[in-house]
């Protein structure tokens, strides 16, 4: 039944993408602006600009301009940015890693925390500390990620320079890599140094993506945490002599887990979506970054490339926590 | 001779400071070693509480205001918390009312029974399932290694009301906590479960307190008896003595009110509520005489 429920999903994906394709591919098209204005030296004849509007296949019509795109996107190509002049496919596979690596960091920051937070507060249930807790939680969840990226800007880069404030790694640091994925191949390959420059670079966006996520994971285990607890099972644990901390790490956590992947889970999307602003600010080449440049540009085929990129981490990221809720829960698993 | 549990004079409220509500009102009773003991009432009682507070298990908003519960001897509400623990489980044990909400969905039953044992009796883990494997055969559930690997959601309720019983006898308790094994079962299943628990408490030489509704159950299984009204005794006994020469107008009208064989249906007779009434209006005014004090 659930294995059905997972196999629907995977057939579902082509058509959802299909439709994301349609709606970015026209709306780009109907809102104002427009790509060649963006791009030519002032002065140039209406003809210039006739001819480079042919190059681009922009004369076209609509659905014309469509099935050529979607023709060739069905075989691999995505076509050629206009402002940067290289393949989409290479630009966003080049960039792609950065991002993935600064959300995985942030998601890993965020589960910690929240998971410790999470804990504090069911293990002071019922006193006063937990509502502090919970009124800190709160104000987290109330302040939005590119806040605190301004915030961990001002405070670590501008007031007390702690850390270094712009891109991925400090450009005169003679380094070559195989992959885009640094962070993970320095540490793979050992070279701790370059790691530790990396990771500078990297925590206080990844915090600042962190925080808000942090407070949700909070909210949603503490809550699942706290029902568990009341359940039979727990109780009855105690009457078998368990310690408190005991009961709520081995019988209460797993329980309160299935909940909280299943309702957090999803919330990474919005880490995801929140690396658009963050990256800006901090000026981390990630396609977060990339997209904000794009639009302004009205680079065409490289927005589609992107939020078609966005779509299909966002929909393998939904799958891969429904997986990870099946594997959590027994009753799913056989039911 | 020490009994095995001695409660004396229990006074339990419960609810937020200023309105709680007293659900124990100097309740004591005894429990022999070996002995099976039924606690009757009518709903509300206060018999799962009773029964909780010898196991630890009030509810957070509940207060023990006095009394001592004793078990073995020594005092359970006076002794350190790593003490009472290393007792609970081990020395007393549950059997719970619910089979379905009773063990932790999550983890497969061997895995349940067998931290039991490795956290009392400190076996290890090939250990732990050996007398995993021979418990389930105890409680007659055929292919336990099989059972063992299964998650509590792919056994029945009786399976799992057996599973229950085994891990409440596992350590080999002098003292075992029954409330209200039974009612959650189908009436076939009910049988065999109360033939279970007999066999067990025999071979492993446990007392039963038994908290239940069912006067044929207690005339079954219980040498002794406690009526329990609005959190007091109101009688207290053999059972045969209680069920035949009923002290109290209270028990009489418990008694009227069960069906029996011997008597046909249209004798059956409710307890009256005015008798109710005036038990209750008799625990109030108790009450009101407990705060104004000795003054
Ligand atoms: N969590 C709670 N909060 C407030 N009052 C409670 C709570 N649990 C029980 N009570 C009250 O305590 C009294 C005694 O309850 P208890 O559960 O001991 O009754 P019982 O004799 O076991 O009844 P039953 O036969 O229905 O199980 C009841 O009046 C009940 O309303
Ligand atoms: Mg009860």
């Amino acid at each position: 039944m659930r294995w059905g429920e997972i196999i629907r999903r995977l057939v579902l994906i082509p058509p959802t993408l299909f439709g994301v394709c349609i709606i970015v591919f026209v709306l780009l098209r109907v809102v104002p602006g427009d790509p060649i204005a963006m791009m030519i030296p002032p002065g140039a004849s209406a003809a210039d600009i006739d001819r480079l509007r042919a190059f681009y296949g922009l004369d076209q019509s609509i659905p014309q301009q469509f099935i050529t795109w979607f023709g060739q996107a069905l075989s691999g190509n995505f076509g050629r940015s206009i402002s940067l002049h290289q393949s989409v496919f290479e630009l966003v596979l080049a960039r792609l890693p950065a991002t993935l690596e600064l959300s995985a960091m942030a998601t890993l920051i965020a589960v910690g925390l929240g998971t410790v937070v999470a804990f504090t507060g069911v293990y002071v249930r019922g006193r006063g500390a937990e509502w502090a807790i919970d009124g800190g939680i709160g104000v987290f969840l109330a302040i939005p990620d590119f806040l605190w990226a301004l915030i961990l800007l001002l405070l670590f880069g501008v007031l007390i320079p702690l850390l270094p404030i712009t891109g991925r790694i400090d450009p005169q640091l003679d380094v070559t890599f195989h992959t885009n994925f640094y962070l993970i191949e320095s540490l793979l390959t050992g070279r701790l140094d370059v790691a530790s420059a990396l990771l500078q670079h990297m925590i206080l966006p990844a915090v600042a993506l962190a925080l808000p996520f942090a407070a949700l994971v909070a909210r949603i285990l503490k809550a699942s945490l706290s029902e568990a607890e009341d359940q039979d099972y727990a109780q009855i644990a105690r009457a078998r002599g368990f310690s408190r901390p005991a009961i709520l790490l081995r019988e209460v956590f797993p329980n309160a887990l299935i909940p909280t992947v299943a309702l957090g889970g999803v919330q990474i999307t919005l880490l995801l979506g929140g690396t658009v602003l963050v990256e800006r600010i901090f000026s981390y080449e990630g396609i977060g970054n990339m997209a904000i440049d794009a639009v302004i540009n009205r680079d065409f085929p490289l927005i589609q490339g992107l939020i078609l990129t966005f779509a299909i981490l966002f929909i393998a990221l939904n799958l891969a926590v429904d997986l990870l809720v099946t594997l959590l829960d027994p009753r799913l698993r056989h039911g | 001779m020490t009994a095995v549990l001695a409660v004396q004079d229990l006074h339990v409220a419960i609810g937020p400071r200023g309105k709680a509500a007293n659900v124990l009102r100097g309740a004591s009773l005894e429990v022999q070693a070996g002995e099976v003991r039924g606690l009757v009432g009518e709903s509300g009682a206060g018999k799962s509480m009773l029964g909780r507070a010898v196991l630890g298990l009030l509810p957070a908003n509940a207060v023990v205001q006095s009394g001592t519960i004793q078990f073995e001897g020594r005092d359970l509400l006076a002794m350190p918390e790593p003490e009472r623990r290393s007792l609970l489980g081990r020395r007393i044990a549950l059997i719970p009312q619910d089979p379905m909400t009773s063990l932790n969905p999550v983890k497969r039953v061997g895995a349940q029974i067998s931290i039991m044992l490795r956290h009392h009796l400190a076996l290890s883990k090939r250990e732990a399932l050996e007398r995993a494997t021979e418990l389930l055969t105890e409680v007659a559930i055929r292919e336990p290694r099989r059972v063992l690997d299964l998650y509590p959601h792919e056994i029945s309720g009786g399976m799992r009301q057996r599973v229950l019983i085994a891990m409440a006898f596992a350590c080999d308790p002098s003292l075992v906590i029954a409330d209200e094994p039974t009612t959650a079962l189908d009436v076939t299943v009910q049988r065999q479960v109360l033939q279970l628990v007999e066999r067990l408490r025999q071979r492993h030489g446990a007392a039963i307190l038994f908290v239940t509704h069912d006067l044929g159950v207690v005339a079954k299984i219980c040498r002794t008896m406690t009526v329990l009204h609005a959190g007091r005794v109101l009688e207290d006994g053999e059972t045969a003595d209680v069920l035949v020469k009923p002290r109290h107008p209270y028990t009489r009208a418990l008694l009227a009110a069960t069906p029996r064989a011997d008597r046909p249906a249209e004798a059956l007779r409710p307890v009256p509520p005015a008798l109710i009434e005036s038990l209750w209006s008799e625990a109030h005014r108790l009450d009101r005489l407990a705060v104004a004090g000795p003054a």
